[in-house]
C-alpha cells in the first residue's frame, strides 16, 4: 500500500516537475506572443503583464512591410524544389555507387563521406567569387542549384547505407520481368527507400528552410528574400516599433508548428534514424 | 541476364544515375573548396580578375591578426560550455522521459520545438527577452544581475548566447539520447536489480556504457555545429557590445566581406575547417575504441 502511494505521489511529482520545466522552455515564444498583440508603449512599460486588449494590428502591418505573402513563398518554392532533387538525385548516386563496385565509385563515396565535415564558411567566399564571375547569383535557381551540391553528401551517405541492406533478388526478379534499369530503380527500389527520403526531406526541409547565411550572400534582390532574410531586415529596419517586430516573429514561426503539430513523429523519428546512421 | 558489361554502357550508367548528383556536388563543394585554399595564397580584393601569388602572407596576417585570436579563443570557450551543458541537460531530460513515464512523446515533442526554427528568429526572440523582459522582472524582484540587459554586458552577453544555444540543441540531443535509453535491454537492468545493485550503479555500469555510442553522436553533432554558429550570434548579439562576442564564423564573414580581405578571410576559413575536421576525426577515433559490444 505504502509503497504504491508513494509511487504515485512520485509520479505526480515528476509530472510537475517536468511540466514546470517545458513550461520554462516555451516561456520565450509565449512571451513574444503575448507581447505582439499589445501596443509599443504597452511593450515597453510592462514586457510581463497580460495585454489589455488583444490588438492584431501589429499582424496587418508587419504583413505587409516584410512582405510576408512573397517571402513565404520564395521560402516555400525553393526548400520544396530542392529537397525534391536532393532526394532524387542522391539515391539515384547512390544506387549507382552501391551497385557498381569500381575503384571509381568508392572514391566517389569516399571524397563524399569526407565532404561532410567541411564547414560552410570554408567554401562560401571562393563560392561567391566564382558564381558572381560566371553571373550566377541573384537569383533563386542557382541556390537551389548549390543546395543540391551541398545537401548531396549527406543524403547519398544515407541512401548508401539502406540500399546496400536491400537484396539483389529482388532486382534480379524485375529484370527477368522485363524491366529495365531505370523501371527497376523506379518500379522497385525506389519505394523501398522511402523511410530514408522521409529522413532526408525532413532534415534538409528543416535546414533550408531556416538557413539565413547561404541565402542572404546568393539573393540580393527584394523580390526574392525568403522568410529567414526578410525577418533579418525587418529587424535592421524597425527597430523600435517592438510589437510589430514581434508579430513577424510569431508569424514566421506558425507555419512550421502547424506542420509540426501534424507530423510530430515523423520528424522525430527522421531526425533519429538521421543522427543514428 | 541482360547485363552488357561494355565499358561504354557503364559510362552511361554513370551519367544517368550518378551524373547530376556528383557534377553538382563538384562544382558547389569540391571545386571552390580546392579554389578556396589557391586563393589563401594570392591578395585577392574581391574585385580584380589578375591574381597574383603572396606565397604565406595572408597565414602571417591571420597568426598576427588578434582580433582573428580572440575569436578563435572566445569560439573554443563557447563550444567547451555549450557541449558539456547540452549533453548533461539533454541526457538529464532523455533519462526522465525514457523511464515509461505516460505522455512522454508530448514533452519529447514540447522541448524539441526550439530546433524547428531557425538561429535568426530564435536570436530574436531571446533578444527581446535578455534586453527587455529580463530587466522589467530584475528591477522587480530587485535582483541586481538581472536589472540591466545581459546583452549591454560582454561578460554576461557570452552566457547569453550559451545558455540559448543549450536552450535549443538539448531537445535535439535528447531525441537521439531517447533513442539510445530504449535500446538498453530491460532484462540486463532486472538482473542487476535482482543482484543488489541501485540506481546509481545501473546508470554507471549498464547504461551509460551502453550509451556510449549516442554520447558520440551527440558530443559530435554539438562541437561541429558550436564552432560554425553564426545565425544566432548575428540576430542575439550581432557580435556586440563592442566587438566581444564575434565568434569565429562571424570573424570569417566580417573579414571577408566587411573589410573586403579576401585572402586573410579564407586563409581564417581555412584554420577553421582545419580544427573542425581535427576534432570531428578525433572524436570518431576515439570513440570506436570505447564503444562496448553488446
Amino acid at each position: 500500500m505504502s509503497v504504491s502511494i508513494r509511487r504515485a505521489t512520485g509520479s505526480v511529482a515528476k509530472y510537475a516537475v517536468l511540466i514546470l520545466v517545458l513550461a520554462a522552455y516555451l516561456l520565450p515564444f509565449v512571451l513574444v506572443l503575448l507581447n505582439s498583440l499589445k501596443t509599443d508603449p504597452e511593450v515597453v512599460a510592462s514586457p510581463l503583464a497580460w495585454p489589455s486588449v488583444l490588438r492584431f494590428d501589429n499582424y496587418v502591418s508587419a504583413f505587409e512591410k516584410m512582405r510576408f505573402m512573397s517571402a513565404i513563398g520564395n521560402s516555400f518554392l525553393i526548400t520544396l524544389l530542392s529537397v525534391c532533387l536532393i532526394s532524387l538525385l542522391s539515391a539515384m548516386c547512390a544506387y549507382f555507387l552501391v551497385r557498381n563496385k569500381s575503384r571509381f565509385s568508392t572514391a566517389l563515396y569516399l571524397v563524399m563521406v569526407a565532404a561532410m565535415i567541411i564547414p560552410f564558411q570554408a567554401i562560401m567566399i571562393p563560392l561567391l567569387k566564382v558564381y558572381g564571375a560566371i553571373g550566377m547569383l541573384n537569383s533563386p535557381w542557382s541556390l537551389i542549384f548549390m543546395y543540391i551540391g551541398f545537401g548531396a553528401p549527406f543524403a547519398v551517405f544515407l541512401f548508401h547505407g539502406f540500399i546496400k541492406g536491400i537484396s539483389l533478388e529482388l532486382e534480379e526478379a524485375a529484370t527477368i520481368d522485363g524491366c529495365g534499369r531505370y523501371g527497376v530503380f523506379f518500379k522497385v527500389v525506389l519505394p523501398l527507400l522511402q523511410p530514408v527520403v522521409m529522413t532526408v526531406v525532413i532534415l534538409d526541409a528543416l535546414w533550408i528552410w531556416n538557413d539565413y547565411l547561404l541565402p542572404s550572400l546568393v539573393l540580393m534582390a527584394k523580390q526574392h528574400r525568403t522568410l529567414p532574410l526578410s525577418t533579418f531586415y525587418f529587424f535592421s529596419t524597425y527597430t523600435v516599433n517592438y510589437g510589430r517586430l514581434l508579430a513577424s516573429l510569431i508569424m514566421t514561426v506558425i507555419p512550421v508548428i502547424v506542420l509540426y503539430l501534424f507530423s510530430q513523429r515523423f520528424i522525430i523519428k527522421g531526425i533519429t534514424a538521421g543522427a543514428i546512421k | 541476364m541482360q547485363y552488357r558489361h561494355g565499358a561504354g554502357r557503364k559510362i552511361g550508367t554513370f551519367m544517368m544515375f550518378a551524373g547530376p548528383a556528383t557534377l553538382v556536388f563538384a562544382v558547389v563543394m569540391v571545386l571552390p573548396f580546392l579554389y578556396g585554399i589557391l586563393l589563401t595564397f594570392t591578395d585577392w580584393d574581391g574585385k580584380a580578375v589578375q591574381l597574383s601569388f603572396v606565397g604565406l602572407a595572408n597565414y602571417a596576417t591571420v597568426f598576427g591578426d588578434a582580433a582573428f585570436w580572440s575569436s578563435m579563443l572566445l569560439t573554443l570557450r563557447f563550444a567547451a560550455f555549450t557541449v558539456v551543458l547540452t549533453n548533461v541537460v539533454a541526457f538529464l531530460l532523455a533519462f526522465a522521459l525514457s523511464s515509461g513515464l505516460k505522455g512522454s512523446s508530448f514533452f519529447r515533442a514540447g522541448f524539441f520545438t526550439p530546433n524547428l526554427i531557425g538561429g535568426i528568429v530564435l536570436g530574436f526572440v531571446w533578444q527581446f527577452v535578455f534586453s527587455r523582459v529580463l530587466p522589467v522582472l530584475g528591477k522587480l524582484i530587485g535582483s541586481g544581475a538581472l536589472s540591466t540587459s545581459w546583452l549591454g554586458d560582454p561578460g554576461r552577453a557570452f552566457w547569453a548566447m550559451v545558455i540559448v544555444t543549450v536552450w535549443q540543441y538539448s531537445g535535439y540531443m535528447m531525441v537521439i539520447y531517447i533513442a539510445g535509453l530504449t535500446s538498453v535491454p530491460p532484462e540486463l537492468l532486472e538482473a542487476a536489480s535482482i543482484e543488489g545493485a541501485g540506481g546509481w550503479a545501473k546508470l554507471r555500469r549498464i547504461i551509460l556504457p551502453l550509451l556510449v555510442p549516442s554520447i558520440i553522436i551527440c558530443v559530435f553533432l554539438t562541437i561541429q555545429r558550436s564552432f560554425m554558429v553564426y545565425d544566432l550570434n548575428l540576430a542575439l548579439t550581432g557580435g556586440g557590445p563592442y566587438k566581444s562576442t564575434v565568434l569565429v564564423s562571424m570573424n570569417v564573414y566580417q573579414t571577408a566581406f566587411l573589410s573586403q580581405q579576401y585572402g586573410p578571410g579564407q586563409a581564417q576559413a581555412f584554420f577553421l575547417f582545419l580544427i573542425v575536421a581535427a576534432v570531428s576525426i578525433a572524436q570518431v577515433y576515439f570513440g570506436k575504441k570505447r564503444e562496448v559490444e553488446l
